[in-house]
């Protein structure tokens, strides 16, 4: 098979361990080493880590609001570890129940800890991003990856803060679990007529899936043009050569259309930042602005008419909203 | 691996002798892993469904069943035993009544159709211990000393009272103690209470939740869905209906949840997707829906009422072992007569054979027999 068909890491690269630029302070910890397998998947040199106070609070507040979770799980059944690895995908911490609101004195056991480990998960989140900001700067970057991190976190954000205050209860926070935030997420779409209506649900799935159909596309033409120097694909946006010229001439000439090299990054950051941007906000408008999305989309023309197959529906005489003619169960549940 | 090797090279790892067979073979076999999850999987696996068009072209609206599960579930129709066909009733005839001890509800019919009946009972809830079940070795029949025939009395006024009053839900086919017993003494499908979470005082709370619940087909969705709605009588609607008015604030996701969980019991209790009662694309519009949810709805207000009116008051009358962990009696859902056909036992008529078991004795005759 010829070089560079390889699908898998072909190189890793060996020098002598590095610690990285001088830095103004001394907050890089462990020593570094080479590992094979590491390198299989990208730089066999793994560490040091740069723990700046923010990166140090960050992982200090994540590690504890992963064990209250484990350790909620674990008390669920009985303390038993292998009940623990059985059920682990059913298990979840659950948010309190709607009769505590917004407060913040739940017991413990009714959610109290859901929001412990949630005011841990907030301040790991921030400070997270401070770190993200606070490296680039170090290390005389654009602020790009902040601004990344900053759009992810603001989907988040939504889910579990900004969406429950404005609904006035914490009940609608997502339980930490694998299973039982799936069922959440049915159950919010279920509950607020169907979130395929939503236009904003609509444009984030566009950019999820265009972000996936990005990396993909780029990966490969970079791959594919390896041996013709693309992986100097930065010096490339202005300084073309044989690789740049036959990655856009390949596109040009299937789709009539090239990114650049420039574009193409510029193309993957926005959608991949889009995505969280516009799945926050159509979040955010599900059960505060907007509480049906079907009739909301009834009301704007874009749910599809059809003709009715089915025979009216029509309740017995007995029943106390008989009369009004057909289709009178409008809302049976009121009864 | 090449740790000992000199600073400052690099290398192909494609001229590492084991990369010369890696890649290939890799490719290969994770090929065949997918052509055995892809392609085997869905053609070769035991999920073989038919899907049938149920709503206008083009909208998904079909109902999708499970060929096996459905084939097994509609050959147990045929096991329902043959109907013994009612007998004239002559003028002056002798009435049960009358001519026999205690018969507190059946008193009305006659005395030919009142045994014809009981045997039918036996049939259908004792074809092995015979009449003894419920009326002992002694030849008493006339006592009210085992406990079988103290419910088998309640199990028929509540017969009665479903084919006369809830016919939105059981007409025309009707029900008879075979819909749920099926020659058993106890039907299979029944539930219980499910007990309280003990020993979780500090931490590890999970709101009913969160363990595989076979109730809610392993779904993460809350398990006490039955208490919740087939027997107390909590909201099952949350869908608002108007654009940007919340018509059931109180109800958030976690009532969702609840709503979902007996959904999915009914789903799988009636061999049933979604879209058999449901126009999916927004659960809780009526006006587009197939007008079998309105024989659901009724169905959950009937359950709840057998349930409260007739199955929950009788644990006084059960010995130990008939009851749950929680010392409640036995109760109903949609499984107790469906059994995976969204209409028991195929739809097969079950009251026209039965006049004694259609209604309750008429009002004049009640009044009688109280006497």
């Amino acid at each position: 098979m010829a070089d560079y068909q390889n699908i898998f890491t072909a190189v890793q690269v060996r020098g002598p361990l590095e610690m990285g630029a001088p830095a103004t302070d001394d907050s890089r910890v462990g020593t570094p080493f080479f590992n094979y397998w590491v390198g299989k998947i990208g730089n066999a040199q793994f560490g040091p880590l740069n723990l700046a106070p923010a990166g140090a609070v960050a992982l200090v507040s994540f590690t504890l609001w992963a064990n209250i979770i484990g350790f909620n799980m674990l008390a669920s059944v009985g303390w038993n570890p292998v009940e623990m690895l059985r059920q682990l995908f059913w298990l979840a911490l659950e948010p309190p129940g709607p009769e505590y609101g917004l407060s913040l004195l739940v017991p413990l056991n009714q959610g109290g800890w859901y929001l412990i480990a949630s005011a841990f998960f907030l301040l790991g989140l921030v400070s997270f991003a401070v770190h993200a900001f606070q490296r680039a700067k170090a290390m005389g970057m654009g602020y790009h990856i902040g601004y990344a991190v900053c759009a992810g976190f603001w989907l988040i954000l939504v889910l579990g803060l900004f969406r429950p205050i404005a609904m006035g209860t914490w009940s609608e926070n997502v339980p930490y679990g694998i299973f039982p935030h799936l069922d959440w997420t049915t159950a919010f779409s279920l509950k607020y007529g169907n979130l395929f209506y939503n236009p904003f649900h609509a444009l984030s799935i566009a950019f999820l899936y265009g972000s996936a159909v990005l990396f993909a596309m780029h990966g490969a033409t970079i791959l594919a043009c390896s041996r013709l120097g693309a992986e100097r694909e930065i010096d490339q946006i202005t300084d073309r050569g044989t690789a740049s010229e036959r990655a856009a001439l390949f596109w040009r000439w299937t789709m009539g259309f090239n990114a650049s090299m420039e574009s193409i990054h510029r193309w993957a950051w926005w959608f991949a930042v889009l995505t969280p941007i516009t799945g926050g906000i159509g979040i955010l408008l599900t059960g505060t602005v907007v509480d049906n999305w079907y009739l909301w989309a009834v009301e704007h023309g874009f749910a599809a008419d059809y003709p009715q197959v089915y025979d009216p529906v029509a309740l017995s005489p007995a029943d106390p909203s008989y009369g009004a003619g057909v289709r009178v169960m409008t809302n049976p549940g009121d009864m | 691996m090449a740790d000992e090797k000199p600073e400052g090279y690099w290398e192909r790892a494609s001229r590492e002798p084991w990369n010369e067979w890696f890649p290939t073979k890799a490719v290969v076999i994770l090929g065949v892993i997918f052509a055995l999850i892809f392609v085997y999987g869905p053609l070769g696996g035991a999920t073989d469904t038919e899907t049938a068009q149920a709503g206008y072209r083009g909208t998904g609206m079909a109902t999708i069943q499970n060929a096996e599960v459905y084939a097994a579930a509609l050959a147990t129709v045929d096991l329902y035993p043959e109907d013994e066909a009612p007998y004239e009733v002559e003028e002056g005839a002798d009435i049960a009544g009358e001519y026999y001890e205690n018969v507190q509800v059946l008193g009305h019919v006659s005395v030919d159709n009142f045994n014809r009946l009981m045997n039918a009972i036996t049939q259908w809830v004792s074809p092995e211990q015979g009449c003894a079940y419920c009326h002992g070795e002694d030849g008493n029949f006339a006592s009210d000393d085992y406990y079988p025939k103290v419910v088998a009395r309640r199990m028929i006024q509540m017969t009665q009272n479903v084919n006369a009053n809830w016919g939105d839900h059981v007409a025309p086919a009707g029900v008879n103690c075979y819909t749920c017993h099926r020659g058993l003494n106890v039907p299979e499908y029944i539930w219980f209470n499910e007990p309280a979470d003990e020993g979780r005082e500090l931490l590890g709370w999970d709101n009913n939740q969160n363990h595989p619940n076979s109730r809610v087909q392993s779904a993460s969705l809350p398990s006490n869905v039955f208490e919740k709605f087939l027997l107390e009588d909590n909201a099952i609607t949350v869908i608002s209906q108007n654009v940007r008015e919340q018509m059931y604030p109180e109800r958030g996701i976690k009532s969702t949840e609840w709503t979902f969980g007996l959904m999915v019991h009914m789903s799988a209790s009636l061999g049933v997707n979604c879209a058999y009662c449901h126009n999916t694309r927004s659960m809780g519009q009526w006006d587009q829906g197939p007008p079998a949810r309105t024989t659901a709805w009724y169905g959950i207000r009937m359950a709840r009422e057998l349930n409260n009116e007739y199955l929950a008051p009788l644990q006084p009358v059960y010995p130990e072992h008939r009851l749950g962990v929680t010392g409640d009696a036995p109760k109903a859902n949609c499984s107790t007569c469906h059994q995976g056909l969204y209409k028991p036992l195929a739809g097969k008529d079950m009251i026209s054979n039965w006049p004694e078991l259609a209604a309750p004795a008429p009002a004049a005759q009640q009044q009688a027999m109280a006497n």
